[in-house]
């Protein structure tokens, strides 16, 4: 059936079928919820509330008081003092060697500096005066507190050595043979990239939920409904069926990206990382090429989910399985970043992980490569071409009907 | 008309029909009877297209299910085992479904749906999402699904299947005007009364195989049967003997 009649009509045939999964989900509560207000509400309100609290962390660790358990720190005044001017809080403590590793261990204390007896003895004679630190190198939220107590107790440790060069007539600059100067040559924008690395997946992940509940329907739940065997009696080529699915399912997808697009760009405008020095380069032209970039993902999901789905027998099961699919694009993403990938041309031909790479790229304002772009859009369409007729060919054979 | 010429199917080792062959002519209603798992579905399959012969062929109008499978759907309409409506979509809206994929256009399908309403006594739940709608009403919704696009030719697998009298009694008045109308429909059933009370022709299967074929009438007389339902006894009975062998 190759006239020009016969193609005119299998676009109608698409045309009907997509008409209807697409007008029958609107009524569909599981796929509205899905596709229009969990992925496009949840993904970005994730990720500002996760940013917010990362950087409330970050803030308020340089600021925040230091809370300190001193054991006999009546042997260490000037120590004590120095740190009391430097932010810390310093409470004294009655602890032995064993009840201060415990208080810690039990967390009753974060951490237990103890001031040897002989502290006083040795510093007066120029020897090393020993203090103890007691702290959980496990405990991750205790990690910043104690880097800092050490770094401000190397500094008083280092402002003391000073002081004994001067007093020997020794000039301290000796001890500083070498200046190094860091010269950062990352941008505002590529420094966002930091914190906003997570944005490719959780963009891809909510666009792939936007579709999957159709997906499931128009394969699975029509088999386990038993009104697939009526569609199956009309005069049209079952290939064709399946078409007008998986694109109904593109449409739901998209809708799906363009919110949770929209639904980041406007959240990220709030985060404040301007404080951090890092800008957020998502304004509206940057979020449309976002949009452009994952379209050509779009008809790939879709046919990927509507492939698995129509294998299974029942809608629970379909279910199970495009959990897992939904888990596929964030396998390249995964290695890239185990891996410490970075953007190659030959790379550009993966679908997932070159959207990843150019998406990234947007963020931090550098320009794209058109080729590398026209790799990546041909190469994921190219398989997305692949996998629609398969799924065609499934849709032709009879143990469809299982 | 249906025509099956030799129709056979294999399910893996298992050989679901063999060599069935009938005839099913327009103004006429022919049962296809016999016992569950005779292979009664697996023949009407193969006629609507939805499973492909190993051997044999089906002629819908003179339309070959093998060589032109597309033409011969157009010329059938089906109630299929499962009503399989969208339970989201109301009823009128699953007709208008059907409708376009048989390719007619708006105003035709929108047409002849209101016709079907009518015709079907379906007006009180037409306009309500098909969840809703009992067995009978579900039924009666895809038969007018089935009918749509006004086919000559009507096969049925089962319908009163969990239908109570006054659904079935409705159904049996609706094929007897489809019989009037000159349509032909082929209906396969275990049920003897339904099948003897509508029945112009009816051919009885098992096992695959078809065993009589005839009018009711027809049927009593050749196994010397006081009944539609003795006749069928006797003729699976003889079956399963010459099956199971001696002894």
């Amino acid at each position: 059936m190759r006239n020009f009649a016969g193609t005119r009509l299998a676009v109608r045939a698409i045309l009907t079928v997509f008409a209807k999964e697409f007008r029958e989900n609107l009524r569909e509560r599981r796929t509205l919820l899905s596709a229009l207000i969990l992925g496009p509400l949840l993904g970005p309100l994730l990720l500002a509330g996760g940013l917010s609290l990362r950087l409330e962390r970050g803030l308020g660790e340089v600021d925040r008081p230091l809370a300190l358990a001193v054991a006999h720190g009546e042997r260490a005044p000037n120590l004590l003092a120095f740190l009391r001017e430097h932010g810390v809080t310093v409470t004294s403590v009655d602890y032995e060697p064993s009840a201060a590793r415990a208080a810690v261990r039990s967390g009753r204390e974060q951490q237990v500096l103890a001031v040897d007896a002989d502290f006083a003895a040795r510093l007066a004679a120029g020897l090393p005066a020993p203090l103890e630190l007691y702290a959980d190198a496990s405990d991750l939220t205790a990690a910043g507190d104690s880097a800092r107590l050490r770094a401000l107790i190397q500094q008083y440790s280092a402002l003391l050595g000073r002081l004994r060069l001067a007093a020997r007539g020794v000039d301290p600059l000796l001890l500083a043979p070498i200046a190094v100067q860091d010269i950062d040559v990352s941008t505002p924008a590529s420094r966002s990239v930091l914190i906003l690395g997570t944005l490719s997946y959780l963009i891809l992940i909510t666009m792939l939920m936007g579709g999957m509940y159709l997906a499931i329907d128009a394969t699975a739940g029509e088999r386990e409904r038993g009104s697939l065997e009526p569609l199956l009696t009309v005069p049209v080529h079952r290939e064709l069926l399946i078409y007008g699915k998986i694109l109904a399912t593109c449409a739901y997808m998209i809708l799906s990206l363009a919110l949770t697009v929209t639904a980041f760009a406007v959240v990220l405008r709030f985060t404040g990382l301007e404080r951090f020095g890092m800008s957020v380069n998502f304004g509206p032209r940057v979020a449309l090429e976002v949009i452009l970039l994952t379209l050509p993902l779009v008809p790939l999901g879709a046919a990927l989910m509507t492939l698995v789905a129509a294998y299974t027998r029942t809608y629970r099961e379909a279910q199970t399985y495009l959990a897992l699919v939904l888990l596929v694009p964030t396998v390249p993403l995964a290695f890239a970043g185990l891996v410490g990938l970075r953007p190659r041309p030959a790379l550009m031909a993966v679908p997932s992980l070159s959207q990843h790479f150019l998406i990234t790229s947007l963020l931090r304002a550098e320009a794209l490569p058109p080729g590398w772009v026209a790799l990546s859009v041909g190469a994921t369409l190219a398989l997305a071409a692949l996998l629609v007729v398969a799924a065609g060919g499934l849709y032709r054979r009879e143990a469809l009907l299982g | 008309m249906i025509e099956a010429q030799r129709l056979e199917k294999h399910f893996g080792r298992v050989t679901a029909v063999r060599e069935v062959s009938l005839r099913a002519l327009d103004g006429r209603i022919t049962g296809l009877l016999g016992p569950n798992g005779a292979g009664k579905s697996t023949t009407l399959r193969m006629l609507y297209t939805v499973l492909a012969p190993d051997r044999g062929d089906a002629l819908i109008d003179g339309c070959s299910v093998v060589r032109e499978p597309l033409a011969a759907r157009a010329r059938l309409g089906v109630l299929p085992h499962s009503a399989g409506i969208y339970p989201n979509l109301t009823a009128r809206e699953n007709i208008l479904y059907f409708g376009a994929l048989q390719g007619l256009k708006r105003s035709a399908r929108r047409a002849r749906a209101a016709e079907l309403v009518q015709l079907l006594e379906m007006e009180e739940f037409a306009d309500r999402r098909a969840r809703g709608l009992s067995q009978g009403e579900r039924v009666r919704t895809a038969l007018a699904r089935a009918l749509v696009h006004s086919p000559r030719n009507l096969v049925l697998d089962e319908p009163t299947n969990g239908l109570d009298v006054m659904a079935v009694r409705a159904l049996r008045r609706l094929l007897l005007q489809l019989r009037v109308a000159g349509h032909c429909v082929l209906f396969s059933s275990h049920v003897m009364q339904e099948v003897s009370a509508l029945c112009d022709e009816v051919v009885v299967i098992a096992h695959g195989v078809v065993l009589e074929h005839g009018t009711p009438d027809e049927i009593r007389g050749r196994t010397g049967a006081g009944s539609l339902e003795e006749a069928f006894v006797r003729l699976i009975g003889a079956t399963d003997a010459t099956s199971r062998g001696p002894g």
